[in-house]
Parts: C-alpha cells; structure tokens; sequence
C-alpha cells in the first residue's frame, strides 16, 4: 500500500465507517420492528401458540428440522408443514396421529424419537405451526416442498 | 528453557489444551451425524440427530471461545508489554468455564434435552432451543460471568500498559463478542421477533466482531514470523476490519429476507454481503506479501503455513463459498439447503478453526519452553495434519455443495406437485454424503497427525 495512505487514515476509516454502518443497521432495525407487524400478524398469537413455541424450543425441534429455513438440514421444513400437511381441514389430526407414530423404526430410515407428548401439548404445536405458515416472510419456500 | 517474554502469557496453556480436546470431541460427534445422514438409524435412539448436532455445534463454538481466550491472554501481554493483570483470575477463569462446559455436553448426552430445560428451570427465562444458543440459561450466564472476569483481566492489562492497534483491535472484537451474546437472553414468544435478533448474536459474531479477532491474531503472528515493520501490519489490519465491518454489519441484512421484514432487505443484503468476501481477499494478499516481504528466516515454517493457510481458506470457504448463495434471488432457492452446510463448514474452519491452530502454532512451542519451534520432525507431524485437514475440508465442502446443488434441482426450482419431497430428495443425496462421510475420515487423520506433532521430541537433541 502507497506511503501517503497512513496508518491514521485506516483507522479513521474503520473507526468512521463501522460506526456509520451501524447507525444504518439500528436505523433500519427500528423500521423493520415498525413494519414487522403487518407482517407477523401477532395478533393470532394465542396462548396455544406460545405454549407451542415453548415445546418446540424444549424438545430442541431446530436441531433437526429447518423453521423458514434455519436450524438444522436433516429433516424437513416445518415452517408450512401445515400448509404441506391438510392445512385446515387435515393437518391436525394427520399431525397428532405423525407425533404419536415415532419412531418409526424403519431400517436405515432417519428416526425421530417419540416426545411423549400429549394431546393438548400436540394441539399447541399444530396451532404453533399454523400461525408460524401465515406470516408473510417474503414469499418463501418456492414451492409446497418446503 | 525459558523462552516467554512475560512469564504471564503462560495461562494460556491450558486454554490451547482444551481448545483441542474440545476439538476432538467435536470431529468425533461430526462423523457421527455424517454416519447419520445415510444410517438414519445407526445408534438407535441412543443419541438422536439433534443431540450429536447441539454437541457438535456447541464444541465447535466453546472450542473456539477457549480458543480466542488463550490468544488473547498470550499475545496481550506481549503486545502491552507488560505481565498479565491476574494471572491467577485468569486459571480460575479456565477452570470455571471448563466445568460449565463439560456439565452442559454431559447434559446434552445424559438426559433428554426437555429434562434438561427443567432441571435448569429454562421456564422461569427461556432462552434454550434455539440454534446455536442450545446451552441452558443458567450456563449463558456463566458464559457472561467468565467473559466479564476475562475482558476485566485483559482491559487492566492494556490500561497499565502499550496500547498497540493489535491489542485495542483484538479488545474491541472481544467486547463486541460479550456484547452480542446479551442477545441470546431476549426470546421473545413472537417468532418472527425472535428469528430477527438471533442473527444479532450469529451473524455479529461471526461475520463481525469474531473477524476482528482473527485479524488481530493474524497481525500478531504475522508481525512475529515475518518480521516485517509493525507499522505496515497495522495499517493493513486497519482497512481489512474496516472493510469487514462496512461490508459486514449491513451484510447481516442476507439473512433478513425470508423472515416477516420489509423487501428493502433483498436489496440491502445483497449489496453489501456480495461485498463481504472483499476484507477476505484482502487479508490473502496481505499474507503473502507479508511473508514475502519478511526480514527474517522465522525457523517455525509451521506456523507460517498455519497463517497463509487460514487466509485462503477462510477466504474461499467465507468469501466464495458466501457469495454462491448470498443474493438473494440465489438465496430464494438455497437458503436452508447442503449449500449452507457446505459454506458453514469452510468458512468456520478456514477463519477460526484455522487461526486458533495458527497461534497454537506459534505460542506453544514458546509456552513449553522448547524455544522458537518445534524441531523439524514434529513440523513435518504439524504439517501433515494441516494438509490432511484442510484438503479433507475442501472435499467435504465440494460433497456438500454438489448434494446441495442436486437438492436444490429437485426439490426447489420445480413447481409443487413436482418437486420431490424432502426425505425422497434426501435419498438421492446419499452418494454424496458417503463422499462426505469419506473426506470425514481423512479429516481425523489429519486431526491425530496434527495432535501427534505435540507429542514428537528431537530425541538427539534431548540425549
């Protein structure tokens, strides 16, 4: 690098420029949290739904599954499994009847272990699911398959 | 023979030691979960998928902490001039932190991970469950306490003694790395909420602060290897982070568009993330022209490979290998695929696994008093295991790209009704992750190579 270009000016480009890039992001981040409820329809979120994110964190579900695509790429995505799965009129009683068949113990096949969960608990992470498939993340995944 | 120039920077000893034993844990946990994908039912329900993960994911990331915490305590000394605060605080700080650690992986493997959550009482602050940020509260605690005791020990260090741009570089990336991780305390029950200000903690780790560690332990071992002027390095190290940074904070926007947030992130991400392999580039040219440019004939040849090495690698594996997948009309169809698995390996191999071996290199032969290197064999040792590793890395990341690649064919671009489902997709994939399970293997080779070399002695120097 050129003799004329110093050390000070470096720094004072690190300096100058990560701190004007972050009030950027913090600006962006407050707009962001702004628009999220059109969005999220946080609304829906009943005492089910959180009761069925608290299950989904307890039972560590992101260390196999992806949710909107993050977490583990294992198995599959569950973020509108409930659209994949009968949505209104099928998902739950497919859902609940899935959850109680694991493991399924099918040689060589990826197992999933059976949570003992029971029948409320298995309605709050159906009512988890269904309210996480109608948020508006941008349209995404591209097709059904998640 | 003593060979430290502050008797203090010998705490970091014990970190570098666990770091790989941790390491180990975690390679082994790895060929596990590759045995997994093709054997779904190899160990039964002994160790579910998602335990092996959190284990293996969570050494990774505790190895790596263990690792950055030994730099820091060799190489701020040495750039202070000055011993090290407390370096009582900072063994009992080891010791802290290396319960906390091994309790929790003994949790993870011991008990169901829900029996876990209660007998941590997670319910009274549930912050558990979440990528990453598995650990139960009461250890995310521990984790702070340890990293508030740590920064403490390191900023009196600096505030009695030289303040180099390396050491106030390295102290910032550190505060930087406690502040972020206050994020992983706020789970609020909105998910959409919750996935935002997770990548607060991820994505400001580690495509932020953690580059500043790196850079600053670069600048350290490259200033010492090469002996070039101190006042080039720093310059470098200088636009490097400030390119990371500029390029990198923004950059978090690439993991904004498919959560419930405005379109305007699609561009945003985009710009600034196809940017963020430049600091990458930048830092290879650095290296070598640093080496190339040296004063000196440094006789630790391994720690300059180590150094030139983590340069390329992070560079393909975080620069390349970022950029394949990180706009966003790629993303559409990639996000959540092998092809992340892919980058996510290289990219954390390439810049921190690899720059904590770089140190190692460098600081262990001074901590254990045998001089300024390792004798020529067990060099040799050091540098098959670095070959062995880093070649097997590089397979793994090109077996992982293709299943990606063949993933996304047949699962994504088609229309519903057409696109194969998940687990029919999973089955095509097997060839490669077979490949992947393969180069798995070498890897270890290389990891007992490389653990070998610790243990080989020039035995006509010692007669």
């Amino acid at each position: 690098m050129s003799e004329s270009f110093t050390k000070g000016m470096a720094r004072n480009i690190y300096y100058g420029g990560s701190i004007f890039f972050f009030l950027i992001f913090l600006a962006l981040t407050y707009h962001t949290t702004k628009e999220m409820p059109k969005r999220d329809h946080r609304e829906n979120i009943t005492e089910s739904v959180a009761r069925g994110k608290a299950l989904w964190e307890k039972n560590d579900c992101i260390g196999c599954h992806t949710l909107l695509g993050e977490g583990a790429y294992f198995a599959p995505e569950l973020g509108n499994v409930y659209k994949r799965r009968g949505g209104a009129q099928g998902f739950k009683p497919f859902f609940n009847a899935w959850i109680k068949s694991q493991p399924l113990n099918i040689p060589g096949r990826r197992q999933m272990p059976n949570f003992h969960l029971n029948d409320q608990e298995i309605d709050d992470l159906a009512e988890f699911l269904k309210w996480t498939s109608e948020m508006n993340n941008n349209n995404w995944p591209p097709n059904i398959e998640g | 023979m003593n060979t430290l120039k502050y008797q203090s920077q010998a705490v970091a000893k014990p970190y570098f030691i666990f770091a790989l034993i941790l390491f180990v844990g975690q390679i082994l946990f790895g060929l596990l979960m590759g045995l997994q994908y093709v054997v779904g039912d190899i160990v039964g329900m002994l160790i579910p998928f998602n335990v092996a993960r959190m284990v293996h994911t969570n050494l990774l990331i505790v190895w790596l902490l263990f690792g950055f915490m030994g730099s820091a305590y060799y190489l701020v000394p040495e750039e202070a001039e000055t011993e090290l605060y407390s370096p009582k605080l900072a063994i009992a700080l080891f010791w802290i932190f290396a319960a906390a650690g091994v309790l929790t992986i003994l949790g993870y493997l011991l008990v169901p991970y829900s029996t876990l959550a209660d007998i941590t009482f997670n319910e009274l602050w549930p912050t558990m469950g979440r990528e990453f940020l598995e650990q139960p509260t009461i250890t995310k605690l521990g984790i702070v306490i340890v990293c508030l005791g740590f920064l403490f020990n390191l900023g009196m260090t600096i505030l009695k003694g030289r303040k180099t741009a390396i050491n106030m570089v390295l102290i910032t990336g550190l505060i930087g790395l406690a502040v972020f991780f206050l994020f992983s305390f706020y789970n609020p029950t909105n998910l959409a909420l919750d996935k935002y200000f997770w990548w607060f903690v991820v994505h400001l780790w580690v495509e932020g602060v953690w580059e500043l560690i790196m850079g600053a332990i670069l600048a350290f071992v490259l200033i010492k290897v090469t002996g070039v002027d101190r006042e080039v390095i720093e310059k470098w190290l200088y636009v490097i982070i400030a390119m990371a940074l500029i390029t990198g904070i923004l950059g978090t926007g690439h993991h904004f568009y498919w959560l419930m947030t405005p379109e305007y992130w699609q561009w945003i991400g985009s710009i600034f993330s196809a940017m963020e392999p430049l600091p990458f580039f930048a830092m290879v040219l650095y290296a070598f022209n640093m080496v190339n440019r040296r004063r000196r004939e440094h006789p630790n040849k391994a720690a300059t490979l180590w150094a030139l090495g983590t340069a390329v690698m992070a560079f393909l594996g975080a620069g390349v290998w970022g950029f394949l997948h990180t706009l966003s009309f790629v993303n559409y169809y990639t996000h959540g695929t092998q092809i992340t698995a892919a980058h996510g390996h290289m990219a954390f191999y390439g810049a921190y696994a690899m720059i904590v071996m770089t140190i190692i290199s460098y600081a262990m032969p001074k901590i254990r008093g045998i001089g300024e290197a390792n004798c020529n064999k067990a060099q040799v040792w050091e540098m098959w295991g670095f070959w062995l590793m880093t070649v097997a890395m590089v397979f793994i990341t090109l077996f992982l790209t293709g299943a990606g690649i063949l993933q996304v064919w047949l699962q994504r671009l088609p229309e519903s009704g057409e696109a194969l489902s998940f687990m029919a997709t999973q089955d095509k994939l097997a060839i490669f992750y077979w490949l992947r399970e393969i180069a798995g293997v070498v890897f270890l080779l290389g990891l007992i190579a490389y653990l070998t070399s610790f243990f080989i002695t020039d035995k006509k120097a010692t007669a």
